[in-house]
């Protein structure tokens, strides 16, 4: 469990995040949503640590994560695993090199232990096949794939996905979703994702988030999302025209 | 203004360098990387460093006899000052500057990029000292090719002296080799080796620095890739200045 208390950040005396406090339960996908600029990857920055907040704290299972000496930090990043909007693979590494990075880094397994570790995190994204391949020879959905078995090597305990369908097309977005949702489940892990796509909303949001202009808007799980009665919520919910025809069509009598 | 922004600089390259110089998270990781950094910033240079040296060495013995050398000059003039100048400034210090347009650009604008694709991010969240992984592999990488290309250089741009009288005729070989042997002093060649390893440790650490505090897109890596070259060169003739003063 990741609890959020009264976090607030500024740069240069501008507040991007406004007294944020929520908890992103075990178990669960957990979304953020929101506009563009709304504040969405600060606080996931900022949840991750790549940010300090200005104020207040992030606790990971009641430890706080901003008192946290270096030495405690470092063995508490090693539960986290990320999936940047850029996939953020290490494109000198292969493929397979780039899932048994953390373990090169942080374990002391044999070689062969390492690689069999990899080509398991690898199949459980369906890319054994792809294991010597470089990352510019495969697509952008396969990389976010790799980036998948790479976050999960380490087992962690904590994943954080930044808006990992960015640039996808729906189909592929959906195996990501999958993917994501069900290592959360088979793990019981805390997912945190950072997203403005409507189809991950709806189709993994156990728990939702909506930040709006820095603060905390809204929070429900994607069967109330719908009629959450918040009309920033709708408005960003809405914003398609397919979704507001259905949602039109589902209200007429 | 120039003063705060210069002072700023420093003092964010002082901290990165205390980041960089702690022990590896892993030293399998660690001796990995120095390896491949061996490779690319040392043996990869090798070809450059050659080429450029022979037809220095060259066209120093050349005007040496041409335009300096006279009757009342003794006949291994050219030999000595082409030997002195390759010892004392060419293979360590110019050869530096060259190095630090291939190495510095090619070290800023890889750190660069790593930043600007969130691979340094990813590095940090794992829980990996990024600075650490990627900067003290150059370093020590850099510093522990940079004797064996001082050599080569100097070997080379000494062959390449011995090419103008074997092919050009324009000296012959014994009134060369004269030179060459004339007075020498061992010092200076360790004076070179001495001099080269501080520049490459600049050349390392400034452009790693450039390409590390990235921030933005293309253009960013490009201006930082150029600031990586401009200011390792500045500091490596400064530092030449007080190395030379200081060993001589």
């Amino acid at each position: 469990m990741i609890e959020v208390s009264h976090v607030t950040k500024q740069f240069e005396g501008k507040t991007v995040l406004k007294d944020i406090s929520t908890i992103f339960p075990d178990g669960k996908t957990n979304l953020i949503i929101g506009r563009s600029g709304a504040g969405k990857t600060v606080l996931l920055k900022t949840i991750v640590g790549l940010l300090r907040p200005t104020e207040g704290d992030v606790l990971y299972d009641g430890r706080s994560f901003v008192n946290m000496d270096k030495y405690e930090l470092a063995m508490m990043r090693r539960e986290m695993g990320m999936i940047f909007q850029s996939a953020a693979l290490f494109d000198s590494l292969s493929v397979i090199e780039n899932v048994m990075f953390p373990l090169d880094m942080f374990s002391d397994f044999t070689y062969a232990r390492r690689e069999k570790r990899a080509m398991e995190c690898l199949s459980r994204v369906n890319l054994a096949d792809a294991a010597h391949l470089r990352p510019d020879e495969i697509s952008g959905g396969m990389q976010k794939r790799v980036a998948i078995a790479r976050a999960i090597a380490l087992e962690p305990r904590y994943l954080f996905c930044d808006e990992p369908n960015s640039g996808l097309d729906p189909q592929t977005s959906l195996v990501i979703d999958e993917l994501i949702s069900g290592i959360t489940h088979d793990l019981n892990i805390t997912t945190i994702i950072n997203t403005h796509d409507m189809n991950s909303v709806l189709g993994i949001g156990e728990h939702i988030l909506f930040i709006s202009d820095g603060h905390n808007e809204w929070e429900g799980t994607k069967h109330e999302v719908m009629d959450s009665g918040n009309h920033t919520l709708d408005d960003f919910i809405f914003a398609s025209d397919l979704l507001k025809k259905l949602h039109e069509d589902a209200l007429r009598p | 203004m120039f003063v705060f922004s210069f002072l700023e600089s420093f003092g964010k390259y002082l901290q990165l360098m205390g980041r960089t110089f702690r022990r590896p998270d892993s030293w399998r990781m660690f001796f990995k990387q120095y390896l491949r950094e061996m490779a690319q910033l040392g043996v990869d240079s090798i070809p450059i460093v050659l080429l450029i040296s022979f037809f220095i060495g060259a066209v120093i013995c050349i005007q040496i006899k041409l335009n300096i050398q006279s009757a009342w000059m003794p006949h291994w003039v050219s030999g000595y000052v082409t030997r002195e100048i390759m010892l004392l400034e060419f293979s360590s210090s110019i050869m530096c500057l060259i190095l630090s347009g291939k190495v510095g650009s090619n070290i800023a604008s890889e750190i660069g990029t790593m930043r600007t694709s969130q691979q340094i991010d990813a590095l940090d969240v794992m829980g990996v000292n990024s600075a650490n992984y990627l900067i003290l592999p150059k370093i020590a990488g850099l510093v522990t090719m940079i004797p064996i290309l001082v050599i080569f250089s100097t070997a080379c741009g000494i062959l390449g002296a011995y090419a103008t009288a074997w092919i050009g005729r324009i000296i012959t070989a014994s009134d060369l080799t004269a030179g060459m042997q004339h007075d020498f002093v061992s010092w200076f060649f360790w004076m070179g080796i001495i001099k080269s390893l501080f520049f490459a440790f600049i050349i390392a650490s400034v452009s790693s620095f450039f390409g590390y505090t990235v921030n933005g897109g293309s253009i960013s890596v490009g201006k930082a890739s150029t600031n990586a070259v401009v200011s390792s060169s500045m500091l490596i003739l400064f530092s030449d200045l007080f190395l030379t003063n200081l060993l001589s």
